[in-house]
């Protein structure tokens, strides 16, 4: 199902929620609802999307929606599944929704666990690059040279020293039935893909990159065109693991400049060229690797 | 048909959630509950056992997938020991402010450091605050007894809270006796169906659930909690009544009196102690001595008039337990000690700490509780090792 | 247009009327974001050729379709956070200082 902004039921499933103007994440949700339904039922670990939308008594998802630990969205989500199977329910619609921090660092225990059980659920990582719910702290998917406050500009240390883990293929090692990379600045293309998560047979998982205009230190009205620009510098792939292969969805024949898009951001402002040159290296390097080594050569949909 | 089997704590505990038509069960092995797991994995791998049977990858999740399948109003179950129990130590309050249903058998075993696989009731103490409903059985047949009376409680829908049935680790979970297992027919019968409650996620009327409630209203939510769990001493011992006369057994409400009326010395305890000291107590009283038992069953809701009423006439208690507040006491000594002083009895209460790490508490040291007790004047200390090497 | 009614605040005189649990009905919306903003965006209609995308792009979904085809701002729900704005190939929507004309 190919969706766009005419075809979407126009039903709105997230509204009213205290979200920062301009957040990615919020837009993430509220498109994904569009394509999962009101009869999703929705678990949300601490993070910014649970703590906007469940402040006693505005609740702002008209979808079934519960907060979990922090480290349990993925443990909940596969309950609340094998609870409605279990009472021979026809809905089972299961989808959890967590943040980099909530998926990459406390709840990669509990995300292998749930993928490994093989049970149908989807899981969507919002990623903003941070723990942005607590005041903006680095995670581990935090990229190279971004400034958050504990990996803050200072005079000894310029910014995050780690790279960002390469989470889609970690998530992909464990042989998923589907999995997917995408952006808030491609939205049809993050459609497709939650509609292909919805349909696959078994645990999916997306990973949808969103500008935190409060975390990263840029005018709202860019988040879009940001998360558009991540992906057009190719720091961000938009990709696809399936059935044991994995293939891009979008491949540039150039790359747009990485020095433009990072001075557009507050949390990369500090940088040296030195420091752009290396994260143009790592840029390159994943790159490499995509075409090197994953089966089937990086075959493109295009 | 009901049948009689010789099993052991953690086999009689498979049976009694056998029984109890659980619809979703996460299992993660920890001695010494790892029996129990799979003891019902058998049943279920038999085809004996209908239900969504979740491998968790550990503990914190198997209380959150039981969170999960609970939340949308299927009957969940799970089991765990000491490090497993705190590990999933932040789910607790989850799911009883939730207000979930869930049951779980606790095999109470050391906390390391030292590691220690034995069993003594430093994890169940830890948890009391949990908002758990906290239930401790003697030998393997209340243990089966009161899984199936656990769910019939947890769900009764005046209560909604969790239940934790707790049984020491080793001394019961891994000893036999001859266990009566009632029919399946006499259980469904006792047990109703699991019902998807008004504040569980639905179809028809979504609900958002374990929502955030500010510095305005959150102390209510919490009161609100705390009062309706109060219920469950009541409960509890309407539900044994109603067992009894079905089943034929009856091991009382939240507290136990055995011999106490006319006791001058009572001895207090939970969990499968209570047998040696049962036991103690006819052989004491054979050589005159005037002493009498309360069984602790319930310690969370705790039976405040119900313990003040057991020790009106006694002149001394004494309270064993298998735990120590390090840098105070014994907890379920604070506990008691609040309701006596509460209810202004002139008894005075000793705490002896013992069996801590699996140690065996032997007929001798009770021999010399007793002793003590009767022997307590002002100059007495409060708090006593069991093994009494080194004052505490 | 938006398809839902506000919700009242509950009035909570006593415990009983605290909800059971920590559970509320979902899609309660008691309280409007229109006091966040600083910019509002206006459409020219004129100019608009309904591509939808303002619709599409906005995080709080304040961007409905109207029986007419056409596109308006839930003011009531609009953050001002300027996506639509900044996103519209044609420039038919402008931000506008809260409070000017």
């Amino acid at each position: 199902m190919q969706w766009n902004a005419r075809n979407l039921p126009e039903d709105e499933h997230f509204y009213g929620h205290k979200a920062c103007g301009g957040c990615g994440e919020s837009l993430a949700l509220r498109l994904a609802l569009k394509v999962l339904g009101p009869e999703a039922y929705l678990s949300l670990p601490a993070g910014c999307m649970a703590a906007v939308s469940f402040i006693y008594p505005n609740m702002a998802f008209r979808n079934n929606a519960t907060i979990t630990p922090f480290a349990a969205t993925a443990a909940v989500a596969t309950g609340v599944e094998a609870g409605l199977t279990a009472l021979g329910k026809k809905n089972r619609l299961s989808v959890g929704f967590a943040g980099d921090g909530g998926t990459a660092d406390i709840g990669l225990q509990a995300l292998s666990g749930a993928i490994d059980r093989g049970r149908k659920f989807i899981y969507i990582c919002t990623d903003n690059e941070a723990y942005m719910n607590t005041g903006i702290q680095r995670s581990g998917l935090t990229p190279f040279g971004a400034s958050t406050t504990t990996t803050p500009s200072g005079r000894a240390v310029r910014g995050n020293l780690g790279e960002k883990k390469n989470l889609f293929r970690i998530v992909a090692a464990h042989d998923i039935p589907y999995a997917a990379t995408a952006s808030i600045g491609y939205p049809e293309d993050f459609l497709a893909k939650v509609q292909k998560a919805k349909d696959a047979e078994g645990p999916s998982y997306l990973q949808v990159y969103c500008p935190c205009p409060t975390g990263w230190g840029y005018p709202p009205e860019i988040t879009v065109d940001l998360a558009k620009e991540a992906v057009d510098t190719g720091l961000i792939f938009l990709g696809e693991y399936e059935k044991g292969a994995f293939k891009l969805t979008r491949r540039s024949k150039e790359f747009a400049p990485i020095g433009a898009y990072l001075q557009r951001q507050k949390r990369y402002r500090h940088l040296k060229e030195e420091d752009i040159r290396h994260i143009e290296e790592e840029r390159d390097r994943v790159w490499a690797e995509i075409f090197d080594c994953w089966p089937g050569g990086a075959k493109s949909s295009l | 048909m009901s049948s009689y089997a010789f099993l052991n704590g953690n086999e009689a505990v498979a049976w009694g959630v056998r029984l109890s038509r659980p619809q979703v069960i996460a299992a993660y092995p920890i001695t010494p509950q790892t029996k129990a797991v799979e003891k019902i994995a058998e049943f279920v791998q038999n085809g004996e056992l209908a239900c969504e049977y979740l491998h968790v990858e550990s503990e914190h999740s198997a209380m959150s997938c039981s969170i999960g399948a609970s939340s949308v109003g299927a009957r969940a179950f799970t089991a765990t020991s000491s490090q497993g129990l705190l590990y999933m130590g932040e789910c607790l309050p989850y799911a009883s402010g939730a207000r979930l249903p869930i049951v779980m058998m606790n095999a109470n075993r050391a906390l390391a450091t030292p590691w220690n696989i034995y069993g003594d009731q430093m994890d169940v103490m830890f948890m009391l605050n949990s908002g758990w409903i906290q239930l401790f059985a003697e030998n393997a047949q209340e243990a089966l007894d009161l899984m199936v009376q656990a769910f019939r409680l947890g769900e009764d829908e005046t209560i909604l809270a969790p239940v934790m049935v707790n049984l020491d680790g080793f001394v019961l979970t891994h000893t036999y006796e001859k266990v009566h297992i009632p029919s399946q027919e006499e259980v469904d019968a006792f047990l109703p169906a699991p019902r998807v409650h008004p504040h569980m996620m639905n179809d028809d009327h979504p609900m958002s659930m374990s929502i955030s409630a500010g510095n305005q209203h959150n102390q209510e939510f919490k009161i609100r909690e705390h009062l309706e769990m109060l219920r469950a001493e009541k409960r509890l011992e309407e539900i044994d009544k109603e067992y009894a006369a079905r089943f034929g057994r009856s091991w009382g409400g939240a507290l136990e009196s055995y011999r106490a009326e006319d006791a001058e010395v009572l001895l207090l305890s939970a969990g499968s102690i209570c047998g040696t000291l049962r036991f103690m107590v006819d052989a004491l009283r054979e050589q005159g001595h005037s002493v009498g038992l309360l069984k602790l069953r319930m310690v969370r809701p705790f039976p405040t008039e119900a313990l003040a009423k057991a020790c009106a006439g006694a002149r001394v208690l004494g309270v064993l337990e298998k735990d120590l507040s390090f840098g105070y006491e014994g907890t379920l000594f604070t506990n008691i000690n609040s309701a006596l002083h509460q209810k202004n009895l002139a008894l005075r209460s000793f705490n002896f700490i013992g069996g801590l790490g699996g140690r065996d508490i032997t007929r001798q040291n009770v021999e010399e509780m007793v002793s003590i007790l009767e022997k307590a004047d002002a100059g007495t200390p409060t708090i006593h090792d069991l093994n009494g090497r080194c004052p505490v | 247009m938006r398809n839902f009614e506000m919700s009242p605040v509950p009035k909570l005189d006593s415990l009983e009327d605290f909800p059971l649990g920590s559970s509320f009905p979902s899609f309660y919306i008691t309280e409007k974001n229109a006091g966040w903003r600083v910019f509002r965006p206006v459409i020219d209609l004129a100019k608009c050729v309904q591509c939808h995308r303002c619709y599409l792009l906005c995080p709080d979904g304040a961007i409905h379709k109207t029986p007419e085809g056409t596109f308006e701002v839930d003011y009531d729900f609009c953050k001002g956070c300027g996506i639509c704005a900044h996103e519209c190939k044609l420039q038919a929507i402008t931000m506008k200082k809260e409070g000017s004309e």
